[in-house]
């Protein structure tokens, strides 16, 4: 399935992509989507902690399932104001 | 009621003219402007922004819904900045109305504080020397 990645701030930083097209297995979870993005670019392993993960608008934790043709949003902690 | 993220500047005269009623006696408005040094002291040029813009004006109806609610009937109206401000710059304003003072001040107060508690909105902080660093917001600042 594919998913469609959305990266913002610092996580956008360490990707160096803003947006991008995922192919996952089927039955892939939120948390296995943060590692295949870690298995491409270790440094994103010291955000993981700090860095929540929307599904279609809505935080999920880890074992969120994702569906093909999901909007994921990577989002670290927020500094607006 | 207007909430809003935005790229130009923010017109807080406007803004306050959004919650404007007849019956309302209160109107309080914040405005968050870029200062020039960071809470270590070392001097700032300007902060760059950036939104989870859906998300981020889906939290600001959360907030708004949630004051209307804790002081009935209070009026609120919020803007939020993006992209490359320089400092003096107004990066948000919020404005709050009310029948009395006191629902306008608390609700307003309520919408700035839990807005950078939630809205998925960047910052970074630009040095002199071209460098740069993500800001989180600490509790209460």
């Amino acid at each position: 399935m594919n998913v469609r990645v959305l990266s913002f701030a610092r996580v956008r930083e360490v990707l160096s992509s803003g947006q991008m097209t995922l192919d996952l297995a089927d039955g892939a979870t939120a948390a296995d989507l943060w590692s295949a993005l870690e298995r491409g670019c270790p440094p994103l392993r010291e955000l993981a902690a700090s860095t929540r993960i929307a599904r279609n608008g809505r935080v999920v934790d880890g074992c969120e399932p994702l569906r093909d043709g999901d909007e994921i949003a990577l989002l670290p902690p927020v500094g607006g104001g | 009621m207007r909430l809003a993220i935005v790229r130009e500047p923010i017109d807080v005269e406007r803004l306050r003219r959004e919650v404007e009623r007849d019956d309302f006696g209160g109107v309080t408005v914040f405005v968050g402007v870029v200062r020039c040094r960071d809470d270590d002291g070392r001097s700032v040029t300007g902060l760059s922004y950036e939104a989870f813009e859906p998300m981020a004006i889906a939290a600001f109806e959360a907030i708004a819904g949630e004051a209307r609610e804790r002081w009935s009937g209070v009026a609120l109206a919020i803007e939020h900045r993006i992209g490359d401000l320089s400092v003096g710059e107004v990066a948000v304003a919020v404005a709050a109305a009310a029948v009395h003072r006191e629902a306008a001040f608390a609700a307003c107060r309520y919408a700035i504080d839990q807005l950078k508690q939630r809205a998925p909105i960047w910052k970074k902080e630009r040095y002199a020397d071209g460098s740069g660093r993500w800001k989180e917001n600490a509790c209460g600042r």
